[in-house]
């Protein structure tokens, strides 16, 4: 047993963080909420470069295999930067049509994925998708029936002006059936995997952010990191962050081997995550006082992110009834 | 990154499954915090140390199976759902020893390690002071230089089982003059039935006797029992202070235990999903997955040649918090039998559930406050500057 990131896997996590710490990936992100997609489909190509979005297609189709562990922890990073788009329903979108058994529609659009040419949406359960006005492709799943929507409606304002919620509109049935349903399963467990693994780096990050501010913001003539009630909300903090981590970790390796235990270990993960990294938020917030109050920082396209990323690809309610079922 | 137990520890952890299976008593034991409990808690630790079951991880010289800490950890969750009894040895086993195997003597380890493993010598720990406890620096209990030992004054309480135990091992001021409270300061075994110790039990909370507070009165320590230098008492117990805080003391297997015992008695009483007790359950689950996954990894980081420091303290108020919520909310599932505690003879099987809770209200108090915890945390892992507490 070696229950930690092998040294290879640490090292594209760290390639990773370095290419999106020079990719100003605010600034993207806000020309995204803006509606601009051009720097974050350059984003998106950058991201394709390092192999990312190919760890969520098979090696037939162009990819380098479905690889759970890789992904969570490319997530992360995804997270810790606040990188805007459908990142997670692209991957997600990707492993329903490789077990979906429609081998048109995975060629078509594996290989595009894999080479990071598709922007992919995936809508299973919920009335929005999201970035519909975005992706190349917007996949709904409802019932047992899958169809590709032809359009969309108007974009809805949403709580994180990055995620750009809108409904998917019209498209003729691809596919019906068990199948369906049982990529859909599928793909939901692969998405709550990579949006707990987002969660967890928005956290870390919100986390850092904040602890370099209370050691430099002075009040009352000393640095507000040495208050006691400033340290234990960001210990608290930390100790959300430091034991969500392992779950998400775990969650991944019971996907990578199709462990019976999977959905509920992706359930407890995300709503670990989900929790630490909406409790990040908030301290970060709290601990920013009115400057965390403000749009301006570059601060609050993470503090807005955790709460919906929280709640996407299935709520922690959801969730926890996920692991009281067993 | 892979949770693959290799086959040679899955023997081990099957052959701990069967020895429990067969030697784990069919009725609980009376409480170890009772006289009559405490004897029956001492012969099972000579059971667990005559099949070398009591101190899995130490060296065979001294009674253990040389396992490795993931062995320990495995064996802790099967210890813990075979419903095994608690463990009246683990002062000195958790506390004493790590700080043996490190700062003792050759001797001492020899004469003192295998009574402790068989339950023989229970030893208690004798830090706090009535005005020393989070702040144990400033404990005043003196041990002054006296031909061939040391001569011990003063009063130690809060000190856990030590209305029954053998032996107590402590802090005392050794150099009253020392530049700085932490310096001067020795690390000494005493027996606490040596002339000039007087015991006087306290009540708990729970009412079980079994805490203690003890007089000093010249009690002569020879120098064989002095563990490390004079006056180096603090860096001493700091250096295993950690083994209190973390995994050790309270180790996942405990909790995955507990956590189970919760949902199965969610699920006997008919429990609903999405109800908020529902969501309090599924959290315990979370949380006891988490900690036993917390300590996996840091398995792995000792074997890929880390240290545990500070981080013990993350696990202290991880699993002290834990333990409490675990608990609470056992009682709002029991609803009016939740108030009945153990030994009510209305109670239901669970009625150790509230003597479970009554102990888990101590544990953000013991093995260092989870306020102090949280300033260690905040200035040790996230670098905070220092302040008033």
């Amino acid at each position: 047993m070696r229950f930690l990131p092998t040294a290879e896997q640490r090292e594209f996590a760290r390639t990773l963080d370095g290419m999106l710490g020079a990719s100003g990936t605010p600034a993207v992100a806000r020309a995204w909420a803006a509606g601009e997609q051009k720097p974050g489909r350059e984003l998106w190509a950058r991201l394709a470069a390092t192999g990312l979005f190919a760890l969520a297609v098979p090696e037939r189709y162009g990819g380098s295999g479905l690889l759970p562990v890789e992904l969570a922890l490319s997530f992360v990073e995804l997270g810790r930067h606040a990188v805007p788009g459908p990142p997670a329903e692209t991957v997600a979108a990707a492993a329903f049509l490789e077990r979906l058994g429609e081998a048109g529609a995975a060629e078509v659009w594996l290989p595009r994925i894999a080479a990071g040419e598709a922007v992919v949406s995936l809508c299973a359960g919920g009335p929005y998708a999201l970035d519909a006005d975005a992706a190349d492709a917007v996949f709904v799943i409802e019932g047992g029936t899958v169809r590709r929507a032809e359009a969309h409606g108007r974009v809805q304002p949403s709580l994180d002006p990055t995620r750009r919620l809108a409904r998917p509109l019209g498209g003729g049935v691809l596919a019906e059936g068990p199948a369906v349903t049982s990529a859909a399963a599928h793909a939901v467990e692969i998405a709550r995997l990579v949006t707990a693994a987002q969660c967890l780096g928005l956290g870390r990050a919100l986390l850092a952010a904040t602890v370099s501010h209370v050691r430099q913001r002075t009040q009352f003539q000393v640095a507000i990191g040495s208050f006691q009630a400033v340290k234990h909300r960001l210990a608290d903090t930390l100790i959300g962050l430091e034991f969500a981590q392992p779950l998400v970790y775990a969650a991944a390796l019971a996907v990578a081997e199709g462990a019976p235990s999977a959905g509920r270990e992706v359930a407890a993960a995300k709503v670990a995550a989900g929790e630490a990294g909406c409790a990040a938020a908030r301290t970060a917030l709290q601990l920013h006082g009115a400057l965390g109050y403000t749009d301006e920082p570059d601060l609050s396209l993470w503090i807005r992110k955790a709460r919906p990323l929280r709640d996407a690809w299935g709520t922690p309610a959801d969730c926890r009834a996920r692991v009281l079922a067993g | 990154m892979d949770l693959d137990i290799a086959p040679a520890d899955e023997a081990f952890r099957a052959e701990a499954r069967d020895w429990l299976a067969a030697h784990v008593p069919a009725v609980p034991l009376p409480s170890l915090e009772t006289a009559e409990g405490f004897a029956a808690h001492r012969e099972w630790e000579r059971q667990l140390a005559a099949d070398r079951w009591s101190v899995v991880s130490w060296p065979r010289e001294h009674g253990g199976r040389d396992a490795s800490l993931l062995r320990w950890l495995l064996f802790e969750e099967e210890y813990y759902a075979a419903g095994a009894p608690g463990r009246v040895g683990q002062n000195g086993i958790h506390l004493l020893a790590p700080t043996l195997f490190e700062h003792g003597t050759d001797e001492q380890r020899a004469r003192v390690l295998g009574p402790m493993a068989r339950g023989e010598a229970v030893w208690a720990q004798a830090w706090s002071e009535p005005e020393s406890g989070s702040d144990l620096a400033s404990l005043r209990s003196t041990a002054v230089r006296t031909d061939g030992g040391w001569l011990l004054n003063g009063q130690k309480t809060w000190s856990s089982r030590a209305a029954f135990a053998d032996r107590a091992f402590g802090l005392f001021r050794s150099d009253p003059d020392a530049a700085r409270p932490h310096q001067g300061l020795s690390y000494l075994m005493f027996p606490l039935d040596a002339p000039g110790v007087t015991v006087r039990p306290l009540g708990r909370l729970d009412g079980k006797p079994a805490f203690a507070e003890l007089f000093l009165d010249d009690v002569f320590v020879p120098d064989a029992d002095l563990i490390g230098a004079p006056g180096q008492g603090w860096r001493v117990a700091m250096s295993t202070a950690g083994n209190e805080r973390g995994l050790t003391l309270r180790s996942p297997g405990r909790f995955t235990a507990a956590a189970g015992r919760l949902a199965a008695l969610w699920h006997e009483m008919g429990g609903t999903a999405g109800t908020a007790l529902g969501e309090r359950v599924a959290d315990a689950l979370i949380g006891a997955r988490a900690y036993q996954l917390f300590g996996y990894a840091q398995v792995s980081r000792l074997g890929a040649g880390g240290a545990v420091g500070a981080e013990s303290s993350l696990t202290k108020v991880f699993w002290s918090e834990l333990d409490l919520a675990l608990h609470e909310t056992a009682l709002d599932l029991l609803g009016p039998y939740g108030a009945l505690a153990d030994g009510a003879d209305e109670a239901p099987a669970h009625g150790s559930w509230a003597d479970g809770y009554t102990f888990s209200l101590a544990g953000p108090i013991y093995a260092g406050t989870n306020e102090i915890q949280r300033d260690l945390i905040a200035e040790r892992l996230l670098g905070l500057p220092k302040g008033r507490r």
